[in-house]
């Protein structure tokens, strides 16, 4: 069987949920061997995680230099590994560097390159991918006609099915990195990530608009959600305003969710702000506008004040988890 | 500082966007096409860097006749000239084939310092095309800046990704990519729209940059489309209005569809 390479997405050894979704994924295709890159060290704290999630092999490719570089450490990796094990594919996270990860290494190994999948099937010897274009109004199937399709799959598409692998570790050296053609990381703000599932993650997204006015107003946005264990988004005018930053927002230009709930507080439902979250399972809004394009898509609608309405919804949620 | 900016001519995010039924690629007859906004943003940052610097700023954009109105709009906001690769050959490229031809075409640019580019097209949203581009350069790539600033030949950017925030540094020339947090991009001015119609547009064809036309286009992509289907629109379903029980109204409906 061949072997389907994973790109493993971590931070500092703690692996993203998508990490598992692709292993899932790559189970489907061949045998799933996941490739780390990183610090020396790594690849053995992710080890045993790996190792439940079915990857066969693990594959280290570790130095110092690889975490003060930008994404060429991991085209080197997986070029390195698509040559040597001709694998049925390479699947990497549809994160903002994956995507570049994929472009760069579809370029160098001559590979189709399929992005924002939200879906990948073995069908006869292809691999085919279904994605979902301009905001979810489509459906394609598409699959790579020459090379090894490189696909980058969209973070919470794939259900996540524990297996157990053998985790073979195996490593690999990453070539010399010439300093004139790499960008250089001085500096490292992480995203502190508190106790809210991530956005793309998470299985409800409740998202605030103009509407709630002010970035101190947004507690009330955070209180709801944290009553339903959720991810806070944000529109893009919201953003724009300062009342959130900037990575949480949803839409054309910001992140696509596709949870089970979206709650819209005081979002008008642009077709830019429709493109990232039409997709969820139930939509429910609260705008005062009876005419707010929102509730043309929304399961429940409330034509009502968000100070009013959304507390009087977090309350209600937290006395019926009581 | 020489400055190459790629723009792509896309359909506004605004009007409905389809799929032709043949072969699956993007009808252009059924929205309007305009200047993607990011590249509106990427050229304001060349304009602001040649303001500051000195310099000339190219255009560089693969696509259709009728791109020629996107590039206009970028000469009208204050770039210099363009080189445009339209071809009948390049209907139905995917980013591989794109990348290359952008490549060829930024090579017919002489002197570059800085490639500039959005961080993602609205209508592909491949987000691969500057990483793509760097590496059939080989140049630096400091993509998805929401900041970027300069010290002599040395060129640092503010990446945001998922991840937070990174410094990234590099020497010229390199490759940037700007998020849509970079700037406020300008209006062009009724004096830039008149200059615009005399500034150089160089249009050049796949077998002007040395490319076989085999390899670009539907017939060389390294992808296919098996299918493709309109999602039916959602509908709209309950809507009431807040009485002073809308937020226990919404709990009961969670509720109801077991979400809670
Ligand atoms: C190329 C491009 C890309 C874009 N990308 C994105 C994107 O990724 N994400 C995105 O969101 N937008 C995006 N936009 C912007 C989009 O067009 C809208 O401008 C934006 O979504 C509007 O945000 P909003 O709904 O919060 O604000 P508004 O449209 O101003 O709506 C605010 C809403 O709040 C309601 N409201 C006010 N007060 C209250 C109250 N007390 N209680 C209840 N309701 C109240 C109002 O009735 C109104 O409907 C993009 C636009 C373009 C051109
Ligand atoms: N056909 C094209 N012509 C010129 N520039 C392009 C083209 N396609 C992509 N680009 C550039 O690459 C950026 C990212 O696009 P993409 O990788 O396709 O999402 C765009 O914002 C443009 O700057």
């Amino acid at each position: 069987m061949s072997e389907v390479l994973v790109l493993v997405d971590h931070t500092d050894g703690e692996a993203k949920k998508v990490t598992f979704e692709l292993l899932s994924a790559a189970r489907r295709l061949g045998e799933p061997a996941a490739v780390v890159v990183g610090a020396p060290g790594t690849a053995a704290k992710l080890r045993d995680a790996l190792a439940r999630h079915g990857a066969a092999k693990v594959y280290a490719a570790e130095s110092d230099e690889a975490t003060n570089v930008l994404v060429t450490p991991k085209v080197d990796a997986l070029a390195t590994l698509a040559e040597r094990v001709s694998p049925a594919a390479v699947l990497v996270p549809s994160t903002l560097e994956g995507k570049e990860v994929a472009g760069r290494l579809a370029v160098r190994i001559g590979g189709g390159l399929l992005v924002e999948a939200v879906d990948v099937v073995a069908d006869g010897g292809d691999v085919v991918v279904t994605q979902s274009v301009f905001g979810g109004s489509y459906v394609v199937k598409a699959k790579a006609t020459k090379g090894t399709p490189v696909i980058s799959v969209r973070p919470g598409s794939i259900d996540v099915e524990p297996a157990e692998g053998a985790a073979a570790e195996e490593s690999v050296e990453l070539p010399a990195l010439d300093a004139a053609k790499h960008g250089r990381i001085t500096d490292r703000q992480p995203v502190v990530g508190g106790d809210r599932p991530e956005l793309t993650e998470a299985s409800v997204v409740v998202s605030g608009g103009r509407g709630v006015g002010s970035a101190e107003n947004f507690e009330i946005v955070e209180k709801l959600a944290d009553a339903l264990g959720a991810a806070v988004g944000a529109s893009r005018a919201a953003v724009d305003s300062g009342y959130y930053p900037h990575q949480f927002q949803v839409g054309q230009t910001g992140k696509t969710v596709s949870p089970q709930l979206y709650i819209a507080l005081g979002i008008s439902g642009a077709i830019q702000h429709r493109a990232g979250m039409q997709t969820s399972k139930t939509i429910v809004a609260v705008n005062k506008d009876p005419e707010a394009p929102i509730f043309e898509i929304a399961d429940f609608g409330v034509v009502g004040d968000l100070f009013k309405v959304a507390p009087q919804l977090t309350e209600e949620v937290t006395k019926r988890k009581g | 500082m020489n400055i190459v900016v790629l723009v792509k001519q896309v359909p506004d995010t605004w009007s409905e966007r389809k799929l032709t039924d043949a072969d699956h690629t993007l009808d252009r007859e059924a929205a309007d096409a305009v200047l993607d906004e990011i590249n509106e943003r990427a050229v304001e940052e060349a304009l602001r860097i040649k303001e500051a610097q000195g310099g000339e700023v190219t255009v560089v954009s693969m696509g259709p006749d009728r791109a020629t109105d996107a590039i206009r709009k970028a000469l009208s906001m204050g770039a210099d000239k363009a080189v445009h690769v339209s071809d009948e050959a390049l209907h139905g490229s995917d980013a591989v084939q794109t990348a290359r031809v952008l490549a060829k075409a930024i090579g017919t640019v002489e002197g570059y310092d800085l490639i500039l580019a959005g961080n993602e097209a609205t209508d592909g949203r491949a987000g691969a095309v500057p990483a793509m581009i760097a590496e059939l350069l080989g140049l630096p790539q400091l993509t998805q800046a929401r900041k970027v600033s300069f010290d002599g030949s040395t060129v640092t950017v503010e990446r945001e990704t998922e991840e937070g925030l990174t410094t990234v540094q590099a020497s010229l020339p390199a490759v940037v990519s700007v998020t849509e947090k970079i700037n406020e991009p300008r209006y062009p001015s009724f004096k830039g729209i008149m200059a615009a119609k005399k500034k150089p547009v160089n249009t050049v064809t796949v077998a002007d940059l040395g490319i076989d036309a085999g390899e670009v286009g539907l017939a060389g992509a390294l992808t296919t489309v098996l299918e493709a289907a309109p999602k039916p629109p959602r509908t709209a379903g309950e809507r009431v209005e807040d009485d002073g029980t809308g937020g226990t109204k919404i709990a009961e409906y969670l509720v109801g569809q077991k979400l809670i």
